[in-house]
C-alpha cells in the first residue's frame, strides 16, 4: 500500500487543463486544412489527383476540401507545388452538418450547440453508447482514451455506457460494414427517444479508407440522422472532446 | 532456392521469385510435403487460393522453417472439392474455411466446417454451404457448438459489447460458472480488404492496409512496403528502415503498456490501470512527434518513410523517453508486486505449448506458452540482419505469463528505441521504387506487437497485384483464447481476453 501511495505521489496529477488551456499538439499534427489557392495556375490539378478519395474538388473555380472524405494523410499537401494547401495544428474540426465539413479555406464554422430543449436535456449529463461498425480500432482506442485521467471525460458529465437502454445517444465509428448494419440499427432502436447520433471518424462519415468497398455502406449516410460529425482518421481525442462540448454548448 | 528434386522451393523473408519457378505438385504430394515440413519444426504462415482457370484454383502454402530462417512454398491445383488436411494438421482449419468461403472449394472431411467472415462467394462460383450466392449472408448464422445436459446453460455475448471495442459474438457453454467450451464468431468487421487490393497498388491501398488493424498500423504498413520493395528490387533506404524499426517498437510499447493497464482494470487494481492508461497515450504521442499521427498513419511508405527524425527531434524524444520509462516501470512494477493481482492471474487461462503449437499460434501469445517464435530473430530483414534480436519466452502459458512477456518486451523495446534513435544511419529516408516485377511472388513477414504479420503478394503480367493475402497474427491466435477458457470460470473471460487482446479487424479484414 505504501508503495502505491509513493508511486501515486511520484506520478502526480496529470489531468489536462482543457478547456481552460488549449492543448499543445505535435509539430507535424495534421488538423484543420488551410487552403490558399491564390497562386494556383488555372490548369493545375496536382492536389486533386493525389487524393484517392475525391476529398478535393474545384467548384466554380474555388478549391474545396471535404473533411468528411479526407483521411488527413497529407498527400495533397505534399503533392502541391504551390503550397496552396497545408494542414494547421488546429484540432477543432467537428460540424453539426455534413455540408459544414466542406471548407474552402475561409473561416471554418465550428459546430454549434443543440437546440434549447435538447441542450436542456443533455447539456449537463450525456450518456453515450458506442458502436464500432467496422472501425479498425484506432477510432475506438482514441475514444477509450477520453476516459483516462488526462482527458477525464467524466468531469464534463459525459460518459460511455454499457447498454443502449441507459444511453441518450449513439456514437458510431467505422464505415458500417454490411455485417454490422443490422446490429447498429438494432442498437439505435433500443435507445429511448429523444436521442442523438454522432459519426466519429472518416469511416463513419463517408466510408474512410474503405469508401466504395462492396462490403461497407460508406458510413452512416442516410442510415441514421446524424447530429454531429467528427472528422479525422482517427480523430484526435481533443477533436472528439471539442465536438462533444460544442454540441452541448459548453464551449 | 530449390532442393535436389526441384519440388521444394524456399525463399527468405522479403525475397521474391518468378511465379513460373513454383512447381505444380499433385495434391497428394503437396499434402505429404506440407505435413512433413510441419512435423519438422515448420509451421503454416499463410495458406490461400487464387483462381487458375474457370473451375480450378491454385493453392499456395507458405511454411515457415524458423530455425532454418526460410519460407517453403508449396503449390497445387484443386477443383471444387478436395480432401481436407485439417484432421492431420489443425493449423490449417481456419485457412481451409477461409478458402471455401471465398471460392466455394469444399475441403471434404473438415471437422469444423463453417463460414468465417460471412461474405458472398466470389462471382461465378458456388457457395460452399449451398446458400444463395447472391444474397449477403447474415453474420453468426451457423450451427454453434452446443453442450447438452441438465444444468448446462449457454451464455451469448455480442456482437455489440459493453465497452468501446470492436464487435464479435461469443457463445459460452457453461456448467454453473465453469466454461466447458467457448465458440467465437466473427466477421462483423469484414470490409473486403483483399478484394480491394486486387489490381493495385491503387492510391488507396496503403491507407487501407494502414487501417487493416488500427493498432498495428506500422506492422501492416511495413509488411506491405516490404512486399513492394521486394517486387521492385529496391530495398528500403537504411535510414528509412531504421525509422520503421523505431516506430514498430513504439507501437509495441503503446499497446503492451495499454494492455497491462486494461488487465489491471479488469482485476480492479486501479493504480496500474490509471497510470498505464495515461502512459500508453505518452507513447502514442511520441509516434505523433515523428509523423503527426498517434497511430503512425502516413509514416511508413514504399521505399522507406515519409518523415525524418532530425538530431533535435531525436534528442527531444530521448529526453521524453527517459521520463516515460520511469513512469512505465513504476506503474508496471506495482502490478507485479501486488499479491492480490498475482493471485488473480497466476494459473488462469492456460494454453499449453502443445495446444499453442497445434493451433499454429504466433507472437506474444505463443511466446508466453514457451514457443520460440519471433520473426525478428528467425526472419530478420534490413537493419536487423545479423543482429540477435532479444526473444522473450515465458513457459506457463497463463494470463500471468502473457503479462510478464509484455513487461519484459516493454523494457526491451525501450532499449531498442533508445539505441535506434542514437544510431540513425545517414542518407535519404526514402528510395524511389521502379515498377513491380511481372508474374512474381513475394512473402513479407513483420513481427508486429501481437505477432507475425504476413503479407503475400502475387503480380500479373503487367506487374499489378493479382492476389494479395494478408494474415494478421490474430487469425492464428483467436483459437488460443477459446482454448484458454476451457475449464475456467466465465468471470475469467475478460482477463483472458485482455491478456491476448486480439484484433477483430485484423481477423475479419
Amino acid at each position: 500500500m505504501l508503495k502505491v501511495i509513493c508511486e501515486r505521489l511520484r506520478q502526480g496529477h496529470r489531468t489536462a487543463k482543457y478547456p481552460r488551456q488549449d492543448p499543445v499538439l505535435p509539430e507535424r499534427f495534421r488538423g484543420l486544412p488551410r487552403l490558399e489557392p491564390g497562386g494556383c495556375p488555372q490548369d493545375c490539378r496536382e492536389c486533386l489527383s493525389s487524393c484517392p478519395y475525391g476529398a478535393l474538388q474545384v467548384d466554380g473555380g474555388r478549391l474545396r476540401l471535404d473533411m468528411g472524405r479526407c483521411i488527413f494523410c497529407g498527400d495533397c499537401s505534399a503533392a502541391c507545388p504551390h503550397e496552396a494547401l497545408t494542414f494547421s495544428r488546429d484540432h477543432r474540426l467537428a460540424s453539426r452538418t455534413r455540408e459544414g465539413l466542406l471548407t474552402d479555406g475561409d473561416v471554418f464554422a465550428l459546430a454549434g450547440p443543440l437546440d434549447r430543449r435538447m441542450k436542456k436535456l443533455f447539456g449537463r449529463s450525456l450518456k453515450l453508447r458506442q458502436v464500432s461498425a467496422g472501425g479498425c480500432n484506432a477510432c475506438e482506442a482514441d475514444l477509450n482514451v477520453l476516459g483516462t485521467l488526462t482527458y477525464d471525460l467524466g468531469r464534463f458529465g459525459i460518459q460511455f455506457v454499457a447498454s443502449p437502454r441507459h444511453a441518450d445517444g449513439i456514437l458510431v465509428t467505422g464505415p458500417v460494414a454490411e455485417n454490422m448494419k443490422g446490429a447498429l440499427l438494432e442498437t439505435y432502436a433500443a435507445i429511448p427517444e429523444p436521442k442523438l447520433v454522432i459519426a466519429s471518424g472518416a469511416c463513419a462519415i463517408g466510408g474512410g479508407p474503405y469508401r466504395d468497398s462492396p462490403e461497407v455502406n460508406n458510413g452512416l449516410g442516410d442510415l441514421l440522422p446524424v447530429d454531429l460529425y467528427i472528422p479525422g482518421c482517427p480523430p484526435h481525442p481533443y477533436t472528439v472532446l471539442d465536438g462533444l462540448l460544442r454540441m452541448l454548448g459548453r464551449l | 532456392m530449390s532442393d535436389s528434386t526441384g519440388k521444394i522451393v524456399s525463399l527468405k523473408n522479403g525475397d521474391s521469385l518468378p511465379l513460373e519457378t513454383l512447381p505444380l505438385l499433385s495434391y497428394g504430394e503437396f499434402g505429404d510435403r506440407l505435413l512433413e515440413t510441419c512435423s519438422n519444426l515448420g509451421r503454416v504462415s499463410a495458406y490461400f487460393a487464387y483462381p487458375a482457370g474457370d473451375d480450378e484454383l491454385d493453392l499456395l502454402a507458405v511454411l515457415a522453417r524458423d530455425w532454418q530462417g526460410d519460407l517453403v512454398l508449396l503449390r497445387t491445383r484443386i477443383g471444387n472439392t478436395y480432401p481436407s488436411l485439417t484432421p492431420r494438421c489443425p493449423q490449417l482449419g481456419l485457412f481451409e474455411r477461409e478458402i471455401a468461403e471465398e471460392f466455394g472449394a469444399v475441403p471434404t472431411g473438415h471437422p469444423w466446417f463453417k463460414p468465417l467472415r460471412f461474405h458472398r462467394v466470389q462471382p461465378g462460383r458456388l457457395d460452399a454451404w449451398g446458400r444463395d450466392p447472391l444474397r449477403h449472408p447474415v453474420p453468426g448464422e451457423m450451427p454453434f457448438y452446443q453442450v447438452e445436459g441438465e444444468e448446462i446453460h449457454e451464455v451469448a455475448v455480442g456482437p455489440v459489447h459493453a465497452g468501446i471495442i470492436e464487435p464479435g459474438h461469443f457463445r459460452f457453454q457453461c456448467h454453473g460458472e465453469k466454461v466447458l467450451h467457448l465458440e467465437i464468431s466473427r466477421g462483423y468487421q469484414h470490409r473486403g480488404i483483399e478484394q480491394l487490393l486486387t489490381g493495385g497498388p491503387h492510391g488507396a491501398t496503403i491507407h487501407q492496409l494502414e487501417a487493416a488493424a488500427g493498432d498495428t498500423t506500422i506492422g501492416h504498413a511495413s509488411a506491405y512496403c516490404q512486399a513492394l520493395e521486394s517486387l521492385s528490387g529496391v530495398p528500403a533506404s537504411p535510414r528509412g528502415a531504421a525509422l520503421r524499426a523505431i516506430a514498430l517498437e513504439l507501437e509495441r510499447l503503446a499497446n503492451h503498456v495499454g494492455d497491462l493497464g486494461a488487465l489491471a482494470g479488469d482485476i480492479g487494481y486501479l493504480p496500474t490501470a490509471s497510470f498505464c492508461g495515461r502512459i500508453r497515450g505518452d507513447y502514442l504521442n511520441l509516434t505523433a512527434e515523428i509523423c503527426g499521427s498517434r497511430f503512425g498513419r502516413g509514416l511508413v511508405r514504399p521505399g522507406g518513410v515519409a518523415f525524418d527524425v532530425d538530431p533535435l527531434l531525436a534528442a527531444a524524444m530521448l529526453q521524453r523517453l527517459a521520463a516515460m520509462e520511469k513512469d512505465t516501470r513504476g506503474a508496471i512494477e506495482l502490478f507485479f508486486d501486488s499479491p492480490s493481482v498475482l493471485a488473480r492471474i497466476e494459473g488462469t487461462g492456460i494454453v499449453t505449448p502443445e495446444v499453442a503449437e497445434e493451433l499454429g499460434m504466433v507472437g506474444m501469445a505463443a511466446r508466453a506458452s514457451g514457443l520460440t517464435i519471433d520473426s525478428r530473430l528467425h526472419h530478420p530483414l534490413g537493419n536487423r540482419e545479423g543482429s540477435f534480436a532479444p526473444v522473450v519466452i515465458e513457459e506457463d502459458g497463463d494470463v500471468c505469463a502473457r503479462a510478464k512477456i509484455r513487461r519484459r518486451e516493454i523494457y526491451d523495446s525501450l532499449e531498442m528505441v533508445r539505441k535506434g534513435l542514437r544510431n540513425l544511419p545517414p542518407g535519404p529516408i526514402r528510395c524511389a521504387l521502379p515498377a513491380l516485377a511481372p508474374r512474381s511472388l513475394t512473402v513479407s513477414l513483420v513481427e508486429g506487437w501481437r505477432g507475425e504479420v504476413v503479407h503475400v503478394a502475387l503480380t500479373d503480367g503487367r506487374g499489378a497485384l493479382s492476389r494479395y493475402k494478408v494474415v494478421d497474427p490474430s487469425f492464428r491466435n483467436w483459437g488460443g483464447l477459446a482454448m484458454a477458457l476451457r475449464g475456467e470460470q466465465i468471470s475469467d473471460f475478460p482477463l483472458c481476453n485482455k491478456s491476448f487482446n486480439l484484433s477483430y479487424c485484423g481477423f475479419d479484414l
